[in-house]
């Protein structure tokens, strides 16, 4: 072992410190088997003389376990109804009662009957008939003999169980105010005794899953039952003499135990219809499938929800677009008219500049030819894309030296009628 | 060899053993080679039939063979029941006592158990070679007062002297623990289930330093291998019916036969997988011969088998414990052979709980042999001592002893409890324990409380399949519930100063229930008492 001990305390003081006696211990026997008993023996004997007290005291306060075994396993004081209980008609008595196992019925093991039976008989043979205080106990006897054939065999036990009302578990009333659970558990669990297929089922809680309360319920739907009702049979007669008559009986007796049969099966049934009906599970997990279809459907149908949805949004989107594109067109449109106009403008006043470039320098000195230069000026002027226009104007733009703007235009006139945008011939003055 | 030996008498079959000088125990073995001798006389003519030879004239004497008597040892004829089987003699009223109408003469109870012993000490005394001096007996635990003095009384009559009678669940423990002397030291709670012939039996027993007290038994008089052998006898019947449209169930001798080869298949159904059964002319002179195999037989004994099990657990209820307290199953006695009762009782049990039996563990002694051999072993401990002695020893002030009912040991720093004395350990007793501590330490000493401690243990996610999300659920979490001690109520505090890292720490109860608690360390010892 390496358990480590915890660090003394500061506060410890002292040495030893004694709290409590150890708890009151029980005297049992110790089996008298092996060396180490034998060395505790010899060590007891030798080491130790014993005073008679200590003798007795150990003899008698003993806790064994085999008498503890049976302390008032079996009732023993059976009801004087009982006691004079006709012997003839054992098949009416309570037979667990006789032997004094009330308390276990079918859950007796074959056990704990033999050993009833065996305390039964020591209690009631007929030879000690003196003792009990002259009750003549023969007739119990003879029921205790034949409760003990019956509860032994396991066939003529069914029979019995099959009958014993005593066992039975009453179904709570209906329309009743009780714990659904508290109130059926009893009852479901004593039917099972009858039931052919183990484990049966367990009535389980409110938290129980629909599987098992489904299982449960198949399960007591189809319930595969041995309870059978031979034991009521009418006593067919044993005279050989009259055989119709024995016949009729044992007829009787077949329907008999079928009708009951039958009419178990359906109390069965009805009674686990009504359990269904009240339990508050199967309300709840329908409640939850009600929900759950609705969540489904609701599911289901989205889809096309959707779709409009999505139709609407489409359209308010593409109207919207629209919209804006119009309005960027017009906005377009508005300020390329401007452009257009500035731009209409930008070439006026750039034409005005390269027709005031030749009036500015006075035609050259030639003001004679002011007519043809400016009928020149005119047709290349109308000759001139913008762009054309715009870089001869940058060339005479604040050009003031009269040869420098005469050889702008003879450049310019050669380049517009290589260009065979304009004939040579058109060109009067500015011909090279 | 020593001349003392030890004998298994049970209902069934009666077994015996010796134990040599060095511990060593032989089972022996009659002159026919059985070791599991029958516990069966029969009479036929002038012959008396003793074990196997008489068990097989059931078939053709069944009145005048007697079998199942052990159990009537010490009764009267108004204690027992009347049996309802007539496959063998029944027994019958001799003024008040038990016994047999065999041919014209009757037998009473006390005389067929002598010479069921006579036969027994022969088979022994051709095996040793010289007298037996004196013999251990097994007893069932539900023998009473007047049936052991009986026993001891008509074994003495037999010519073996009964030097003890021990109860056979201790007798079967004595005989495991013995095989390893390990097993003797530590402290652990047992339960001894023996399934015999027509009874079962189970016993709860702390073993608390090689002293072993009883803390519960259960009997079930009603359960053992004949409810095998029964089922497997109805399921055959039915087989052979339905071939050959002839019911054995209503002749005798048919059913005999078939009870007979029954119990052989069985056994062979315990070692191998499958079996063959074949009986000349079973019934109207058909033949019957079949084959079975263990899945099959289980299934035709599921329900001995699982009352069997559930056995097992009714004892642990009955000493106030759970089956998370055992440690140890001990499965003893013949039917405990059978592998599906071992996995059955493994199932009940939690995996800390080792069950041991011969399909789980093939090294396990013959629970068929473990009482005659614990019963051996005790004659050979005891042989050394002289009468007065072993009467004295036996005595209730030796035997009956106090027994603490809350374990008691230390707390660590862990806060943990340290159990030292475990309950029902028995005083006077002495234990020491080694722990480690440095410097100035606290020897806090405490009874221990029971807990239950619960630890879940998720199942495995499956791997691989995307099933939906409900198959699951269908795996539920594992619980693991097992027992802790934690400290309970401070009996003492010891300090222990100058400590060199280790620490012993002594408990002593001493006869009259005082503690004193003492730790040790190099040359540093402390004590105090309460
Ligand atoms: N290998 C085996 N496999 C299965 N069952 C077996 C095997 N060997 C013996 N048995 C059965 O065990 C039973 C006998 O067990 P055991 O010898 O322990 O009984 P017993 O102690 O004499 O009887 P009881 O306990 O009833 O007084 C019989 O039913 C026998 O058929
Ligand atoms: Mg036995």
């Amino acid at each position: 072992m390496s358990a480590v001990l915890p660090s003394l305390p500061s506060g410890f003081s002292g040495e030893f410190k004694g709290h409590k006696k150890i708890t009151t211990p029980l005297r049992r026997p110790v089996e008298p088997v092996g060396r180490y008993f034998l060395a505790h023996a010899s060590r007891t004997i030798r080491g130790h003389t014993w005073s008679e007290y200590e003798k007795t005291a150990a003899e008698k306060n003993v806790t064994k376990v085999q008498e503890s075994d049976q302390d008032d396993e079996f009732e023993q004081n059976q009801s004087e109804e009982l006691l004079s209980h006709d012997p003839r008609d054992w098949k009416t008595a309570d037979l667990y009662a006789v032997l004094g196992l009330t308390k276990y019925r079918y859950r007796a093991t074959e056990d704990q009957i033999r050993r009833a039976h065996r305390k039964a008989v020591l209690k009631h043979h007929p030879d000690k008939k003196g003792e009990s205080g002259g009750l003549d106990q023969d007739g119990f006897f003879k029921i205790i003999q034949k409760a003990y054939e019956t509860l032994l065999d396991p066939v003529k036990r069914r029979q019995f169980d099959s009958v014993d009302e005593e066992a039975d578990v009453a179904a709570p009333a209906a329309k009743g105010k009780y714990d659904f659970f508290e109130a059926w558990k009893p009852f479901f669990d004593s039917e099972a005794r009858f039931s052919n297929k183990k484990p049966v089922p367990e009535l389980g809680d409110i938290n129980s899953s629909q599987k098992e309360v489904d299982a449960f319920y198949s399960f007591w739907y189809n319930f595969d039952s041995w309870r059978s009702f031979e034991f009521l049979d009418e006593d067919v007669p044993d005279d050989t003499a009259n055989r119709d008559h024995k016949r009729y009986i044992e007829r009787k007796n077949v329907a008999a135990r079928k009708k009951k049969k039958t009419e178990d099966n359906k109390r069965l049934i009805e009674l686990v219809k009504r359990a269904s009906s009240e339990d508050p599970r199967i309300k709840l997990f329908k409640e939850a499938e009600k929900k759950e279809k609705e969540r489904k459907k609701w599911e289901r149908e989205a889809g096309s929800r959707k779709a409009a949805e999505e139709a609407a949004a489409k359209k308010a989107a593409e109207e919207k677009a629209k919209a804006e594109a119009e309005e960027q067109a017009k906005n377009l449109k508005e300020s390329s008219k401007k452009a257009k106009e500035a731009a209409k403008n930008a070439k006026k006043k750039n034409k005005r500049v390269v027709r005031n470039s030749v009036k500015d320098v006075n035609y050259f000195g030639q003001s004679d030819k002011a007519e043809i230069i400016d009928a020149d000026v005119d047709l290349l002027i109308e000759s001139f894309d913008d762009m054309k226009l715009s870089s001869v104007v940058s060339k005479l733009n604040g050009v003031t030296d009269p040869e420098v703007v005469k050889a702008t235009f003879i450049d310019v006139a050669k380049e517009i009628v290589d260009a065979g945008k304009l004939p040579a011939s058109s060109l009067k003055f500015f011909q090279n | 060899m020593s001349a003392v030996i030890g004998i298994a008498f049970g209902n069934t079959s009666s077994s015996i053993a010796v134990a040599n000088v060095d511990g060593k125990v032989d089972v022996i073995a009659n002159p026919d080679g059985d070791r599991a001798i029958s516990s069966t006389l029969s009479y036929v003519g002038e012959d008396e039939y003793h074990g196997n030879q008489a068990l097989s004239q059931l078939v053709r004497n069944p009145d005048s063979t007697i079998i199942n008597f052990r159990d009537f040892v010490g009764l009267s004829y108004s204690e027992i029941d009347a049996e309802t089987s007539n496959h063998s003699a029944l027994p019958i009223d001799i003024n008040g006592q038990i016994g047999y109408q065999i041919n014209d003469k009757k037998i009473t109870i006390d005389e067929v158990v002598k010479r069921n012993l006579k036969q027994v000490k022969l088979a022994a005394e051709d095996y040793i070679g010289k007298p037996i001096e004196g013999v251990v007996l097994t007893v069932p635990t539900n023998f009473t007062d007047a049936q052991n003095s009986s026993l001891k009384k008509i074994s003495n009559d037999a010519g073996l002297k009964v030097l003890q009678l021990i109860s056979e669940p201790s007798a079967a423990l004595l005989a495991h623990l013995s095989a390893d002397e390990e097993r003797f030291q530590k402290d652990k709670l047992y339960v001894v289930a023996d399934f015999g012939g027509i009874r079962s039996d189970a016993a709860v027993i702390a073993v608390r330093s090689g002293i072993l007290t009883v803390l519960a038994t259960a009997h079930d008089l009603g359960l053992g291998g004949e409810k095998l052998d029964d089922a497997l006898a109805e399921f055959f019947a039915k087989e052979f019916e339905k071939k050959y449209k002839s019911n054995p169930r209503n002749n005798r001798k048919a059913m005999a036969k078939l009870k007979a080869a029954c119990i052989i298949t069985k056994k062979t159904l315990s070692n191998v997988q499958s079996s063959t059964i074949s009986i000349d002319s079973l019934s109207d002179g058909y033949d019957f011969h079949s084959t079975i195999n263990r899945l099959r037989y289980e299934l035709v004994t599921r329900d001995v088998l699982s009352k069997m099990a559930a056995f097992t657990e009714i004892v642990v209820k009955k000493a106030g414990l759970e089956t998370i307290d055992i440690d140890e199953v001990l499965l003893a006695g013949g039917v405990s052979h059978t592998p599906k009762l071992a996995s059955n009782i493994q199932f009940l049990f939690p995996e800390s709980t080792v069950v041991i039996a011969p399909s789980l563990d093939t090294k396990v002694i013959d629970p068929s042999e473990l009482l005659c051999r614990g019963a051996a072993l005790q004659a050979s401990m005891i042989e050394t001592f002289d009468d007065s002695e072993i009467e004295e020893a036996f005595k209730p002030h030796i035997v009956n002893t106090q027994h603490i009912q809350k374990p008691i040991g230390v707390r660590s720093v862990d806060g943990s409890f340290i159990e030292i004395l475990p309950k029902e350990t028995a005083y006077p007793i002495r234990k020491t324990v080694l722990l480690k501590g440095k410097g100035d330490v606290l020897i806090e000493v405490y009874e221990g409380d029971r807990t239950v401690k619960e630890t879940t243990i998720e199942p495995e996610k499956q791997s691989g399949d995307e099933d939906d999300e409900e198959e699951y659920s269908d795996e539920e979490p594992e619980t693991i519930r097992e027992v802790v001690y934690v400290p309970g109520e401070k009996l003492a505090d010891l300090a222990l100063k100058g400590a060199n890292g280790e620490v012993e720490v002594i408990l002593d109860i001493n006869k009259d229930g005082k503690l004193t608690v003492s730790g040790r360390s190099g040359d540093v010892t402390v004590k105090g008492s309460i």
